[in-house]
Formats: structure tokens, sequence, C-alpha cells
């Protein structure tokens, strides 16, 4: 009774790498990132988008993984948590989160890196509220977003060459 | 008195242990291990929220290609009275085994009464709709005054509360406590107020949901991954459940995506197992966003009435708090804490409290952050600034005069030892936020929290290496920061770096005992198992360099990170090199109930501004002040207050359970149960108050659970002050504060 086996052979760029994997036609990205090729910083907290743990790049542009096909990111360059840090260096998103504490349980943290690099890419000197808004898209339970948004702010300076 | 007066590291910010792993996405939570060759584990669940099951049919399901194993409650033991213990206060096994899988009644929507494993998730979702289940359909409750009314279906009719022994209703309990004579109190007050509050049903809403994966030997020895606040209950109870035995059960803590209380039992965990036993391969299992809301066990709604009696130079004679709690289709004992503790931040000689929970069609309601206070506190308190604004009092004025002190006692008789309640609303008073003019429109409200914090067992364990270097075992899962303070606590009493100091959650097998992280224990109580094991350690070490250099032990001390006799030194570092010739190994452990524990309070101020068009309510500055004993890690303290404060945010003005009339959770998901989000928020800021607690080492007392108990009340008056219209029930939502302001 087992279906045929329906896959489809899906070539991406994921964290600079070629890589190549099989996915049925109806599996989304956060799924395949997370079964097939074991890159579990993508979490998965409701699967509908709302919860932005999964956020990830594709083509540099800030997405849930759980709301994308695989077979989308086809011929595409996909950036997850995994490929943030470059050469062994934190982003400098993921080091002003561990010296403002802005993290306690951490489930949200892969996306908050995710989301802000690309906030930072496209805003280098947000406002407080901007920087509050682009984020409303991830949730966090745990930290009511202080030390998150202070962390983020204080990684722009930083990345603009100003003195913390 | 605390043991240690001055320290070197505690209260410094250094970076967690675990920060690199988390924020770079190399730590594994509980969906994040595969076991070789395992299969996945569904749920069926009962579309009814009331109803008797009259057949379950797996066979179909069994039969489809790729199906290993179904399971129904059959495949669980049969509870009769028996107790569990080491969650958040004990817990009936009859009351979390139905949690687990329903036997022979169904009584919420969405609870689970059969499971399939199956070599893919699709295939085992497609296998569990195979399955046959034949229910009876009953009426449903869900709420909590048509449960107590005559015609209410009932729901256990094998039930009977103390004082209720004739015929079983919905009453789940009943307590009522009082202290001197509150009626004669009431009767010489000069003012008297009486009003109903009440908060809704809510959800812990952590965004890590529950998972597990499990594998059994053919020997029966079971291993078990899953993400939980305690993984010594997680054996407990799986072991309870499915009548394995605690010896053959191997729990090791994931990492864990939040809690809040909610994970301090199990729901997938004995499932999984019993699958993988019948399936002979390792089950995994993770639950949807939907069944997280619709089937673990949330905070039960209150409805509060407060009747407060005070004299007109501001004293506090008399009250009277009567509380009635949800408890969902099962016992989840919510009542007794409102009862013992509604008064406790106040000087009352005569008061009266009552707290009554009722079963309805809706989960189990479970811990969830200070359980049960926030509720209670939300009517106490906005009745207290209530009846300050009825005397013409400052509302932090009319608590100064009536805060409770060391030597007051609460309703549960003990006189508290040093607490910091008073420092707190001095704080407050004295606030750049509270001296400040309230903004045009909007309005600004006050409101204090108290809770009892648990100390319960814990063990650590450290082994030392012979580079110097330390392995800090304990048994208590990570949830916000806990491994950073153990290793500011080791630091300290060894005097070695922080880096030199390498915290792990072991497993089961690997430390002992060791309850749930929750209560607020986990700083305290396993820190105090760490504390001990260090001082062991140095003792130890001061033991080894005195046969060294032939000295009475009692004559060596020991600082920074070295023994010292005279002229003699020998370091942390050299005695663990040579630790094979001097005495072997250095390894110690130590295991405790804690017996240290102090209560905490906290004082939060809101000013909030309510768009009278929209009624969205917009918090525009808020202050969170805390009486946390000594701060180990100060950015963990705060972020516990931050983070408290605006889960009490979200509650205030949004969360809430939406049942329709067949019992169905109408918004089981993030898109309608809606948690606040960074735009919603101002900085949250935090004073911390750090009034040592004497009955610890370090004076450590707990912080996590009392920043969730001001925001309701705080938040509820600056509502009343932007818009003049009292609200009493929340949340404080738009439709809500519209219709209200409608009515006048």
């Amino acid at each position: 009774m087992n279906k045929p086996l329906n896959k489809m052979a899906v070539q991406a760029t994921i964290n600079g790498e070629d890589t190549a994997f099989l996915c049925s036609p109806g599996q989304v990205l956060a799924e395949v990132l997370r079964d097939e090729l074991d890159l579990i910083g993508t979490k998965i907290g409701c699967n509908t988008g709302d919860c932005g743990a999964c956020s990830v790049l594709v083509n540099d542009r800030l997405v849930c993984s759980c709301l994308v096909l695989a077979a989308e990111v086809e011929g595409q360059t996909v950036e997850t948590i995994e490929g943030i840090a470059r050469g062994g260096k934190l982003h400098p998103v993921q080091q002003k989160l561990l010296e403002h504490g802005g993290l306690q349980c951490g489930i949200c943290t892969p996306g908050v890196v995710i989301a802000a690099k690309a906030l930072l890419e496209h805003n280098p000197d947000p406002t407080e509220e901007q920087a509050r808004y682009w984020l409303a898209g991830n949730l966090c339970r745990c930290t009511g977003y202080d030390k998150i948004i202070r962390a983020v702010l204080d990684a722009a300076k930083t990345m603009r060459g100003e003195a913390a | 008195m605390n043991a240690y007066q001055e320290f070197k590291v505690i209260g410094s910010r250094p970076v967690r242990p675990d920060g690199l792993d988390k924020v770079t996405g190399r730590a594994r939570y509980g969906a994040d291990l595969n076991m070789q060759g395992q299969i996945y584990g569904h749920v069926v669940r009962s579309p009814h929220a009331h109803a008797v099951i009259q057949s379950i049919d797996c066979s179909k399901a069994l039969a489809m290609e790729g199906v290993l194993a179904v399971m129904t409650g059959d495949d669980l033991v049969k509870p009769g009275n028996e107790m569990l213990g080491g969650g958040e206060g004990a817990m009936a096994l009859k009351d979390v085994v139905p949690m687990v899988m329903s036997q022979g009644k169904v009584l919420f929507h969405s609870q689970a009464v059969a499971a399939v494993a199956a070599t893919s998730p699709e295939l085992a979702a497609e296998a569990a709709r195979a399955v046959e289940v034949v229910y009876e359909v009953l009426p449903a409750v869900t709420d909590v005054h048509k449960a107590l009314a005559d015609d209410a279906p009932i729901l256990h009719d094998d039930r009977f509360p103390d004082g209720y022994p004739e015929e079983p209703t919905n009453l789940a309990t009943h307590i009522s406590l009082t202290v001197g004579d509150p009626d004669a109190a009431f009767e010489k007050a000069d003012v008297v107020i009486e009003h109903t509050y009440s908060v809704p049903m809510c959800h812990q809403g952590y965004i890590e949901p529950h998972a597990c994966v499990a594998r059994v030997d053919p020997a029966g020895r079971v291993e078990l991954w899953c993400c939980t606040q305690g993984h010594f209950t997680v054996r407990h109870y799986t072991s309870a459940v499915t009548g394995i035995d605690q010896g053959k059960i191997k729990v090791t803590a994931s990492e864990i995506g939040g809690g809040f209380g909610g994970k301090t039992t199990v729901y997938l965990e004995p499932l999984a197992v019993v699958l993988a036993q019948k399936a002979g391969r390792p089950v995994k299992m993770v639950m949807d966003r939907g069944d997280v809301f619709r089937a673990t066990g949330p905070a039960p709604g209150a409805e509060t009435r407060v009747k407060l009696g005070a004299m007109r130079d501001g004293t506090l004679v008399a009250a009277d708090v009567e509380c009635l709690m949800d408890s969902g289709a099962y016992n989840g004992n919510p009542a007794g804490i409102p009862a013992f503790m509604a008064t406790a931040c106040y000087k009352l000689t005569d008061a009266r409290s009552t707290g009554r929970s009722v079963y309805t069609n809706k989960p189990k309601i479970h811990a969830y952050r200070a359980p049960s206070i926030p509720q209670v506190t939300l009517g106490f308190e906005l009745a207290i600034t209530e009846l300050a604004a009825e005397l013409g009092m400052d509302p932090i004025d009319f608590r100064l005069m009536n805060a409770v002190e060391e030597g007051d006692a609460n309703m549960m008789g003990a006189p508290y030892k040093r607490i910091g309640l008073r420092e707190c609303l001095e704080v407050a008073r004295n606030h750049p936020h509270y001296q400040s003019a309230v903004a045009e429109g909007a309005g600004r409200g006050v409101a204090m929290g108290y809770w009892i914090n648990a100390g319960m067992q814990s063990s650590a364990t450290i082994n030392v290496s012979s580079d110097g270097h330390v392995a800090v075992l304990t048994g208590s899962p990570d949830i916000g920061g806990s491994r950073a303070s153990m290793a500011l606590m080791a630091s300290e009493v060894l005097g070695i770096p922080f880096e030199h100091i390498h915290p792990q959650v072991a497993a089961t097998d690997s430390v002992g005992h060791t309850d749930v992280t929750g209560g607020s224990r986990t700083t305290l109580a396993t820190g105090q198992a760490v504390i001990q094991a260090a001082e062991q350690c140095v003792a130890e070490m001061c033991r080894r360099a005195a046969s060294e250099w032939g000295v009475e032990a009692g004559v060596v001390t020991w600082s920074q990170g070295a023994a010292h006799h005279g002229e003699n030194t020998l370091t942390f570092e050299q005695l663990a090199r040579r630790a094979g010739g001097m005495g072997g190994p250095l390894t110690f452990s130590s295991s405790l109930t804690s017996t240290s524990t102090a209560p905490g309070f906290g004082v939060h101020i809101c000013d909030a501004e309510v768009d009278k068009e929209t009624g969205r309510t917009t918090i525009t500055r808020y202050t969170a002040i805390q009486d946390a004993g000594k701060a180990i890690h100060p950015d963990y303290v705060e972020g516990q207050m931050q983070g408290g404060a605006v889960q009490g945010i979200g509650w205030a003005l949004n969360e809430e359970y939406l049942y329709n009339a067949d019992g169905v959770l109408e918004n089981p998901g993030f898109l309608d149960y809606r948690i606040p989000v960074a735009s919603d928020l101002p900085y949250i800021d935090t004073v911390i108050v750090e009034i040592p607690n004497p009955l610890h080492p370090f004076g450590v007392k707990g912080v996590g659970e009392v920043p969730i108990v001001p925001p309701m009340p705080a938040i509820a008056e600056a509502v009343y002050q932007s818009t003049g219209v009292r609200f009493r029930d929340l949340p404080l939502n738009p439709p809500k504060i519209v219709a209200g302001l409608a009515s006048g």
C-alpha cells in the first residue's frame, strides 16, 4: 500500500555550498533543512508562519521556511543559522545577543539572528521602533524582547564602526 | 547571616557557557535528535469534548504497510489513588494518565484516545485517520458557573471533594481559611469595598512544542530523550503511567525551548515508550502547535470576589477573598494557592480566604509561572488600589502602610524572615518613573506581587580534570541561563576562572535525583548543591595540601584558587595535576532537600494609553522592581523580570482561550492566540533590590515567578486612569474596551 516514491531532485546553494537533496513536492523547506540536511538550527515552533523560529534567507530575503516549499529553492541561495558565523567569527548580532544576555531558552534565537541580520543589511541604522517592527514576526516568550532589541541596536552600532 | 559576605565573581555578567551553541544553531532541543532506525508516532485525538468511548478499532491502521504499532489507553496502567510527587507539587496518577491518553471516557476536545507508529510522519498521520473510534457524545460544559448548576453534565461520577460526600458534583476542591475575626473587623471598618474580578484561561505559550524520541532494547531498557523542565519527573511519571520500573528508564533532557511550568509533566513520552516497545524500533513524536494549545495543560481562568475593609487613617483591617478557578477536566489543584496566598503582601490579622476549583470539559490545567497567584492578585491588588482611591491615598503610600515585613505572618502562619517588600515600595515611590508626570491621555497603575518560591530536591557533582578544569553536573534543565549561575557559584567557591567551569545537565543515570526546574528553585536549591560540592572540593584540596606540608588541615587556608600555609602555596591546577598521587580522583557530590527558600516580592509601575477609537492599549512605560535576594548573574535576573512582566502584559491585554458551545478551542495557534510581539512593547526597566536571603549561603532567592504577578492589576488600573472606565474582567482587548467605553 506504500505510495510510489514521488521525489524531486533539487539543487541549491545552502550556506555557500552547492547542495542537492531529494524532497516530495509537498515538503516544506524547514522540514528538508532539518530532516534531510541535518541543519537543525532552523526550529519549527508553529508550522504556520506565525512564530518566526524557522526564519531563513532565500536570495537574501527573509522568509519563514515552514511556508516555502523545498522545491521552490531550486537554483536559489539559502542561508540558515549554521551559515551566519563565518570563519570561526560570530556575526555581530550573535556576539551582542551573548553579551547582552538576549536569550533565555534560546529556541527563538536562530530566527532572531537571521531576521536581525536581514534588518541590518536593509537598514544599518534602525531606530528602536524600526527594529521592533522588523522583529515583530519573531516570537520570544522568555525575554520580553528588551535585551534582544538592545543587542540588535548595539550590533548595528558595531557594524557601522561606532564605539559601543 | 549569609556564609559568604563578599563576592569576586557573583554578580558579574559573563557570557553564558551554553550561549555559543544557542546563537549558532548547534544546541539540540526536543525535536532535534534522530535515533537510528526511528519511526514516527502520531496521536489520534477526540473530536468531541465529552463522550464515552464505545469502541476503538485499530485493525485497519495496523494492516497498512509501514504501520508498526498501535496503542490505546488499555496499554497504560489503570490508576487507583496513587500520588506522584516531583512536579510542581503532588499530582494524583488518575489526573496524569488521562492527560497522556483517555481510558473509556473523553473529557475534553483533542484528548488522546489512541496512537500509531509508522515509518514516516505522513504515513503515521494517515494511519491515525484509519483508527475507528465510536463515541457516545455527551453534552459538554466549559463555563465554571454552568458546571456548578444543578442540571450540569457531571464529568466524574466517582469523585467527591471534602465536605461533599453525598453525590457527585463538578466541584473539584474547596479550601477555606480564616484568621482572627474578619466579620467583626468589617463591622468596625470605616470603609468597605467589594468587587468581583475575572481572568481568562491562558496558555504558557512556550515556542517549542513537546517532542521526544524513545528507544526500548530487547531487555526492556528504555532510553528517552525529551524537552522537559525535569527529566527525573519524566522518568517517574513515565514509569507510573507505563508500569515500567524507573530503574530501566534513562531520560536525557534536551535543551528546552521554554516551559514556564507547562513542561513539568508528561504527554507524549509514555506513548513513545509504549509504541517503541511494541514496534521494536525507536519512536519519535513531535506535537503539533494546535495540539499544544488544545491538549496540554493551560493556566486556569478564575473569578475572584474581594471584600476589603480599612480605617480612615489608611489601616487595612479586614479581607474576604473568594476565588473560583477552572480546573479543566481533571484535578490540577489550583484552589489552594489563592486560599493560602491571596493576602500574603499585607499585614492582616482578620481575614478569610476561600478557593474552589471546578471540573469543566477543557484540558486539565497545569502550572504556569507562579501558578494561580496572578489570577487572584488581579482581584486583590486592584481592590487595594480602588480602596486607596476611596481613602484619597496614594496607592504606594497605602501599600507602604500595610505591607508585610520581617515578623509578620500570612495565612500560612509562619512569620516572614528578612524580606524586601517595603524596600521595593520605597524604590518604586522614589523611582524617576513614578516621580514623572503621567503623559496626557495615558494612565498609571501600580501593583505588588508575591510568590512563595520552592526549595525541593537537587543534586550536583563536581569532577575535576587533571588540567584543573571542572565539570559541574546537575539534574536541572537550563531553561534560562542556569548553567551560567551554576558556573558562577562554583567559580566563587573554588576561586578558579569562570571559563574553567563547564556546567552540564546530566541524564538521570549520571547525577543524583533532582526535581523540576520550576518554582523558582533552581539557582537556590541546585545552586546550593553546587556550592556544597565545591566546598567539599576545597576542603579535600586543603587536606591534601596539609598532608604534603605535614601540617594540620585546619591551618591551611583557601583563597584565590589555591591552598596556603605560611610560604607554601599549592594552586587548584597543581592539586588537580597531582591528584593521582595525592589520594586519587577529585570528584564530589552533594544532594539535598533545600530548606533555604524565601518568598519573593515585586512592585511594578505601568503607564498605558488607550486609543479611545480602536480600543487598543499601548504600554508606554514599564518598570519592574523586585526583591531578588543576591543576584548571581544580573542579566538573567533582569531577563526573568522582563519576561515575566511581558507574559503578564499579554495576559492582561490579549491572551485568552476561546471555546465554542461544543467545547472546541477556537484559537489554537499563535495567529489567534496572540502573545506579545516586539512592536507591542517598550523597554522594560528593572530595579533589582538585593536583600540577601538569610537562609542561603549566597543570599539567593527565587526570582522567576514573581514578575508575572503584578502586571495584570497594574495594567488594569492604568487603563482605568487613561479611560475613566473601570474594567474588572480581563483581557482588556480592543473589543472589550470599545464596548466598555460605549456603555460608560
